[in-house]
């Protein structure tokens, strides 16, 4: 963190930057209504309208919602292979346990670290007592099948599946970026962690510019691979599958996260009614002039489809600097 | 989106109400825009419960004499629905009597008084009434010792005063056997009147009201007064030493008793007491504001609550400086009202000994936590746990503390059980799942947003005028909501926006 420097507010200015004081205000304030919250911050009901809307999604294995029921978690991943524990309500990756394979009754973590059976049903009962989620409430744990990470990522993350997160605003994907994790994030994906943020073009999927710990970096800190030569495969169905959670989600600022499997393709892990700013650093862009040109877009009487929205962000908002 | 315009004339509105409001009562009442400590005036109430017997009650009050060093009396008065009640001159000084024919169930009396804090009244005159009769009838050993001991005294000493010091120097000393005789059956206070007595030096037994700010229901205590010849010394047993009155307030100067309840029982009487600037006029022209049923203001209520809402006022100055802090600079601390729980615990044990105390409880309630989660247990259970750890934790920091004779490590046991408990389990479940990073930036974000919070609450010009012009937490209120307008960047953004923004 470089406390010495300061940036020209007026430069930020110039640049578009969104800072968080006006994203609460301008943009979740006036775009995601509380209610809707609910949708996007309990991830077995986020679940529940992905199914509905036909969106790909992680498969849901089970649900334990009782400490009665925590010893269920044996049949349910008895298939023997990965799986992911996750809070329903939990939130910022908090409690979200994964095991990438199973050997001998033991349960091995992406790291290599082993976990016995008492240590994953003490993880759950937290979970359930409300250890993860907002306030403390009781909770309901979610098990996942494993995403097989897509090889094409192998040289650019540590332990982790890297995810794609997408800002959609009105239903236009507006920015993108790539988190890969690092030894330093521990195998997970959030940037404040040390996660590596890849700003990624909106009309072709390349890498713009990579950051961690919010400074300028070109390569990945743990394999060495140059991140400029970073494309995402399937770029257009993986900004069609976000500019879709607008209708799902009825969310106007929505963040969403999505990962590639090797056999499925891309599918929607989370979204985010508040999604953060680092985004814009990762890119090395503001995110408010595309967000006022968006706002300023006049709307024909039907709301235009996903496919138009996606098709006017990589011609129109990609080129706007 | 609705329109804004209202929102701004409602900030615009609250700004000028508040200001005018203050204004007006600095115009009209008097009230010092600033804390001015040669006007200050003390205004005490006491407080007297008693079950009555459905008999005649008479109960009689020992009064404050209107003038005595430091002080005068500028105004008093009594809340005392159907009962009678009268100002009795006695020869032992000034007494209030409630009188009525016949009263069932809890009776509740006020006495009000206010006084103007004046250093240049200084009593000159000696105690009309002999004060010299000795209080305990001392024989056989005890006379002895007594003996002794004034003799040892007299010896040491060429005047009153320095042969009460020289006795209160015997009296204190552990190694006397004189001393050890006489302290295994009287207390100190009443060995030290009789011997001053029988050496003729006038003394007598009164109790007084420690003046501080703010308190309520405080008992009234016992010390002794002696007469040098020229003023009254007043001695305190606690602290063992003489001093000139100050930041005492001699209440009962009677020998006879304070209170006096005839056709009652369970009669208890209790003191509240609040510090006001007010120009001298201002406190006699108000006399009877206070009485007056469309007087709304919070200066109208029983001195107790006022003493509680000194410190309620304090709230939004904090809110406002945690709002500042957060949405201006970009602090992360854990929760917004947080930091001013912590600073309002800071005010009550004092800022040093606060953060050592939060910073080793909080730290070794988070050893124990890691501890107790590896054991597997559910998590009610562990934090239940960590409650019952912090409780003990803080015994015995008071109970060392005593023992290093450090007073104000006891005041630790004021800070209150769930915020601690609350702040060690958050900070764990931070630790575990965003690392210690966050931790330490949270709690300093916290601890430093409490420190200034504290320093803004204890800050004399700020308690002030919070509390004399309530009207300024209209202002404060307008600032908050105009902060929570305010889209610009904080000031942590630019560091963390940098790369963006640093290179033109």
């Amino acid at each position: 963190m470089q406390w010495t420097k300061f940036a020209n507010p007026s430069q930020l200015k110039r640049r578009h930057v969104l800072g968080m004081n006006e994203r609460n205000i301008h943009f979740i304030g006036r775009y995601n209504q509380r209610h809707l919250y609910p949708l996007v911050d309990d991830k077995l009901l986020t679940k529940k309208i992905a199914e509905k809307a036909h969106l790909k999604a992680p498969e849901l294995i089970g649900v334990i919602t009782t400490q009665a029921d925590i010893k269920t978690i044996h049949q349910l991943v008895s298939h023997g292979e990965g799986f992911v524990l996750k809070p329903a309500q939990g939130s910022g990756g908090k409690g979200i346990l994964v095991i990438s394979s199973q050997e001998d009754g033991q349960f091995i973590k992406p790291s290599g670290g082993a976990l016995s059976a008492a240590d994953i049903e003490r993880h759950i009962s937290n979970t359930i007592a409300g250890l993860f989620s907002l306030g403390g409430r009781s909770d309901a744990v979610i098990v996942e099948r494993l995403i097989q990470c897509d090889p094409l990522f192998n040289r650019y993350s540590f332990e982790g599946v890297p995810d794609i997160r997408v800002i959609v605003f009105k239903g236009y994907p507006l920015m993108a970026m790539v988190r890969l994790s690092t030894k330093e994030s521990d195998g997970k994906a959030n940037l404040h962690q040390g996660a590596v943020g890849v700003g990624l073009d909106l009309a072709t999927g390349k890498a713009l510019q990579a950051v961690q710990f919010d400074e300028v970096i070109t390569h990945h800190p743990d394999t060495n691979a140059a991140l400029s030569d970073l494309q995402i495969p399937n770029w257009r169905e993986i900004l069609c599958l976000a500019a879709q959670a607008y209708e799902m989600t009825q969310l106007g600022y929505l963040g969403t996260d999505i990962v590639l499997d090797a056999t499925d393709g891309p599918m929607v892990l989370e979204l985010n009614a508040r999604p953060g700013l680092a985004i814009q650093i990762a890119n090395g862009l503001g995110l408010k002039q595309r967000l006022k040109h968006i706002e300023k877009l006049q709307q024909p009487f039907y709301y235009p489809s996903y496919e138009q929205r996606v098709d006017y962000a990589m011609n129109t908002l990609s080129a706007l600097k | 989106m609705s329109s804004r315009t209202p929102f701004y004339f409602a900030i615009v509105a609250l700004i000028v109400i508040g200001l005018f409001t203050s204004w007006n009562r600095h115009a009209q009442n008097g009230i010092p825009l600033l804390p001015d400590y040669d006007r200050e005036v003390w205004e005490i109430e006491a407080r007297i419960e008693f079950t009555a017997l459905d008999r005649p009650v008479l109960a009689s009050l020992a009064l404050p004499e209107a003038s005595q060093p430091g002080f005068r009396l500028i105004r008093e008065a009594s809340s005392s629905p159907d009962f009678g009640m009268t100002y009795q001159q006695t020869p032992y000084g000034r007494r209030a009597e409630w009188s009525k024919r016949s009263a069932l169930g809890e009776q509740t009396l006020f006495y009000r008084a206010q006084f103007l804090v004046d250093p240049t009244n200084q009593e000159l005159s000696p105690p009309e009434y002999p004060l010299t009769a000795p209080k305990l009838n001392l024989i056989g050993p005890e006379r002895l010792a007594a003996e002794s001991l004034k003799e040892a005294a007299f010896s040491r000493s060429s005047n009153a005063l320095s042969f009460g010091r020289e006795l209160v120097k015997l009296l204190n000393d552990p190694n006397n056997q004189n001393r050890a005789l006489l302290r295994s059956r009287y207390s100190q206070l009443n060995i030290l009147s009789t011997l001053l007595s029988e050496a003729d030096i006038p003394n007598r037994l009164v109790g007084v009201l420690s003046l501080e700010d703010g308190r309520r229901r405080q008992p009234i205590e016992g010390m002794m007064q002696l007469w040098t010849g020229a003023q009254w010394l007043l001695f305190d047993p606690a602290s063992q030493q003489f001093s000139p009155l100050g930041e005492v307030l001699v209440w009962d100067a009677s020998i006879g008793s304070l209170l006096d309840v005839n056709g009652g029982r369970n009669s208890r009487v209790s003191f509240s007491m609040i510090s006001q600037d007010v120009t001298p006029t201002e406190a006699v022209a108000s006399v009877n504001q206070a009485s007056e049923p469309w007087n709304l203001s919070i200066h109208s209520l029983p001195l107790e609550q006022q003493a509680m809402f000194k410190t309620i006022m304090l709230i939004p100055v904090g809110a406002l400086i945690v709002a500042f802090l957060r949405i201006m600079v970009g602090l992360k601390t854990s929760g917004t009202f947080m930091p001013i729980l912590i600073a309002m615990a800071f005010v009550q044990t004092e800022l040093r000994v606060g953060i050592i105390g939060l910073v080793v409880i909080v730290g070794v309630g988070l050893i124990i936590r890691g501890y107790l989660s590896r054991l597997n247990l559910l998590l009610v259970a562990r934090i239940s746990a960590v409650i019952i750890a912090v409780i003990l934790m803080i015994s015995s920091f008071a109970v060392l503390a005593y023992h290093l004779n450090l007073s104000q490590g006891l005041s630790i046991t004021l800070f209150p059980m769930i915020i601690l408990a609350w702040t060690i389990e958050r900070m764990s479940i931070l630790w575990e799942e965003d690392g210690w990073r966050e931790v330490a930036m949270q709690s300093a974000g916290s601890l430093l947003t409490a420190v200034i919070v504290y320093l803004a609450m204890t800050n004399e010009v700020i308690r002030y005028l919070s509390f004399n012009f309530i009207g300024l937490q209209l202002v404060i209120l307008a600032f908050i909501l105009m902060l929570g307008n305010y889209t610009g960047y904080r000031l942590s953004e630019l560091t963390r926006f940098y790369p963006l923004g640093g290179k033109s």
